[in-house]
């Protein structure tokens, strides 16, 4: 029987197996250390990068003429690495890349710090981050970033702002319990919440107008994202016509799951007790069913 | 040419896991079965291939001597590749024609250590290595660059483990899942032999399997330097060892990732009606440095049971099919 025993064991060359470089690699990483990236020209005038003693397409040596390239440079082929190795060289999710380097007619392969997958494309623009402490390695040079394509532009100003007229007349009737509507006596209709004047025909509205606090809901929308307005998620808003009014006024809807809510379903305002009323559609917390058979609705 | 054929073929029954075997232990009973399947106990000349950071330790191959019995001396080399390269070097031996038998092996554990930075280890120390760009990540890399259809790469899976599931060698491994998408192929210990025959012994045996082409094609080690979206080596391999020159039963391939199967397909021109990897092939089983040559042994063992009559190896060295070998078998010559 095979042996249950076993033991850890390492293989290491200790402090790393030396190498020369030979003039062709040296004379690159030579470059890489003061901050430049070259190619090797090969006999027929191609841009080797990074630069190798022969050319792999024909085998000739190729010739001594290195050429600065980049550093930017455009990913070929990419693909993400979610979880970065202990010998990975960065920490954090990544992609390997292989990138053409402007002036250079292969790619070399490095690592692009995209700080998401979305962010990779063929035809990237890429440029080296480069450390500060380097060597005469590969890895002096960390990364490739993305070339800067787009900023934020922070946007912030602060007013002072009255509700007009019309609104402090509605806001005024809320405050006391009741929704005041404006008939428009050239078209007939019933305009909630209160206006001056009338949309259609352009006169003032002369009449005010106390309209009921039920209403019928025509249509409404299902909302999964939360909004400091609104006392859970999902939650309904909807477009209430309310009796008497020939407009409808948008409210959210409660008391009632989301799902059940329907066009059609009569409903009535739920007010917050009288103290706690001020200027403010808060005053109204939401509309709920009024258990009434549903309305029929006219369009 | 001198005419080569293969005789005997033989595997591990590989397993997923560290059974506690060391590799000449893994190798004996593979060793003993192709003696038995061949007749033969002695051979003209022996080769091996094997990998020395699978195992941890240098000079790993020489210890799977004793499996062999090597005394008095016997004509032994090596390669620190797949055993289908050494299975070449047999070949080329073979055709000096002064002797008439070879014994080819191949072994590795990949359970002992991570494969994904063994792998990087055999990259470029300059260029690649210091990146720490790993097995998967350069696979991926090339799985990009030639930017095969997903459900095309999941049918390759799935047919592979059923594949592998009806062949008692490769792992019993499950239709894949979003979790176990298995397009890398699995951590595997193994190890198989092959016996190579020429000459007069070949009359030996009824139903030999000709190797009536064999070549090796290498492209630039450092994959800037190549189009990863094809494999010219392949191309230029199979094109030498006369793939094309008529009709192909069955076609192993070495592919460790999903997506080297059409590249290969095409490299070599493959008919539809070619059976591919009929074996599971690595994607059910790839005991690295024995992947490549038990390839060869199950297109080899079709000639020999009678089920082709022509087939088409293949074996790979280096990152993103970097090095690739082509052999037909045939039980004709």
């Amino acid at each position: 029987m095979p042996s249950e025993l076993s033991e850890s064991h390492v293989l290491e060359f200790p402090g790393g197996y030396t190498r020369s470089t030979g003039p062709v690699i040296g004379r690159f990483l030579t470059e890489l250390r003061d901050g430049r990236i070259v190619g090797v020209r090969t006999a027929d005038q191609r841009t080797l990068v990074p630069p190798l003693e022969y050319d792999p397409h024909t085998g000739d040596p190729v010739t001594d003429e290195f050429v600065t390239v980049g550093p930017a440079g455009t990913v070929a082929e990419w693909v993400w690495v979610d979880s970065p190795r202990r010998n990975h060289p960065l920490d954090h999710p990544f992609a390997w890349a292989m990138i053409k380097l402007d002036g250079a007619d292969t790619a070399l392969v490095h690592v692009v710090d995209a700080g998401h997958p979305k962010a990779m494309r063929p035809g990237l623009r890429v440029r080296p981050r480069w450390r500060a402490e380097r060597i005469g390695q590969i890895t002096d040079i960390e990364c490739f970033v993305p070339e800067v394509t787009m900023i934020v532009s922070p946007v912030r100003a602060e007013y002072t702002i009255k509700p007009g007229r019309a609104l402090t007349r509605f806001l005024e009737g809320v405050r006391d319990g009741v929704f005041l509507a404006g008939h428009c006596a050239t078209c007939d209709k019933v305009y909630v919440p209160y206006r001056i004047s009338c949309p259609e025909c352009g006169y003032l509205i002369a009449e005010e107008r106390q309209v009921a606090d039920t209403g019928t809901i025509t249509t409404f929308a299902i909302n999964n994202l939360p909004d400091p307005r609104a006392p859970q998620v999902p939650f309904v808003s909807a477009y209430i016509l309310l009796d008497g009014a020939d407009t409808p006024m948008i409210a959210l809807v409660g008391d009632v799951p989301a799902h059940e809510v329907r066009q059609g379903m009569r409903v009535r305002a739920v007010w917050v007790p009288e103290a706690e009323r001020t200027l403010a559609m808060s005053n109204v917390k939401w509309f709920a069913p009024t258990g009434e058979p549903d309305a029929e609705l006219e369009n | 040419m001198r005419e080569v054929a293969i005789v005997a073929f033989a595997q591990t029954e590989h397993t997923d896991h560290d059974t506690g075997l060391t590799e000449p232990e893994l190798l004996l009973p593979v060793i003993e079965e192709v003696r038995v399947k061949s007749g033969l106990r002695k051979f003209g000349f022996t080769c091996s291939g094997s990998c020395d950071y699978l195992a941890g330790a240098p000079f790993s191959f020489v210890s799977a001597l004793d499996s062999l019995g090597a005394w008095p001396p016997i004509s032994e080399s090596h390669v620190e590749m797949d055993g289908a390269f050494a299975l070449y070097e047999a070949w080329v031996r073979l055709q000096h024609g002064d002797i008439d038998s070879a014994l080819v092996y191949g072994f590795g554990k990949t359970s002992t250590s991570d494969l994904r930075e063994i792998m990087t280890l055999q990259l470029d120390p300059y260029y690649l290595a210091p990146l720490g760009l790993d097995q998967l990540s350069f696979a991926g890399l090339q799985a990009s660059a030639r930017g095969a259809d997903r459900a095309e790469l999941d049918a390759i899976v799935r047919r592979s483990r059923a594949d592998g599931r009806t062949n008692p060698y490769a792992l019993n491994l499950p239709d894949p899942t979003p979790e176990d998408d298995g397009h890398a192929a699995p951590i595997t210990d193994g190890a198989a032999a092959v016996v190579l025959v020429a000459g007069d012994l070949i009359a030996n045996y009824p139903r030999p399997a000709y190797i009536t082409g064999i070549a090796h094609r290498i492209e630039p080690h450092y994959l800037g330097m190549r189009n990863l979206a094809l494999s010219a080596s392949a191309a230029d391999a199979a094109s030498a060892a006369g793939v094309g020159k008529g009709p192909i039963d069955v076609a192993e391939l070495h592919t460790q990732f999903s997506h080297e199967e059409p590249i290969l397909r095409d490299a070599f021109g493959l008919p539809a009606g070619t059976v591919i990897n009929p074996s599971g092939g690595p994607l059910a089983a790839n005991p690295v440095m024995a992947t490549g040559l038990i390839r060869i042994g199950e297109a080899a063992q079709r000639i020999l049971d009678g089920t082709a009559r022509r087939a088409v190896a293949h074996a790979t060295s280096g990152p993103c099919l970097q090095h690739n070998l082509v052999a037909v078998l045939s039980s004709e010559v």
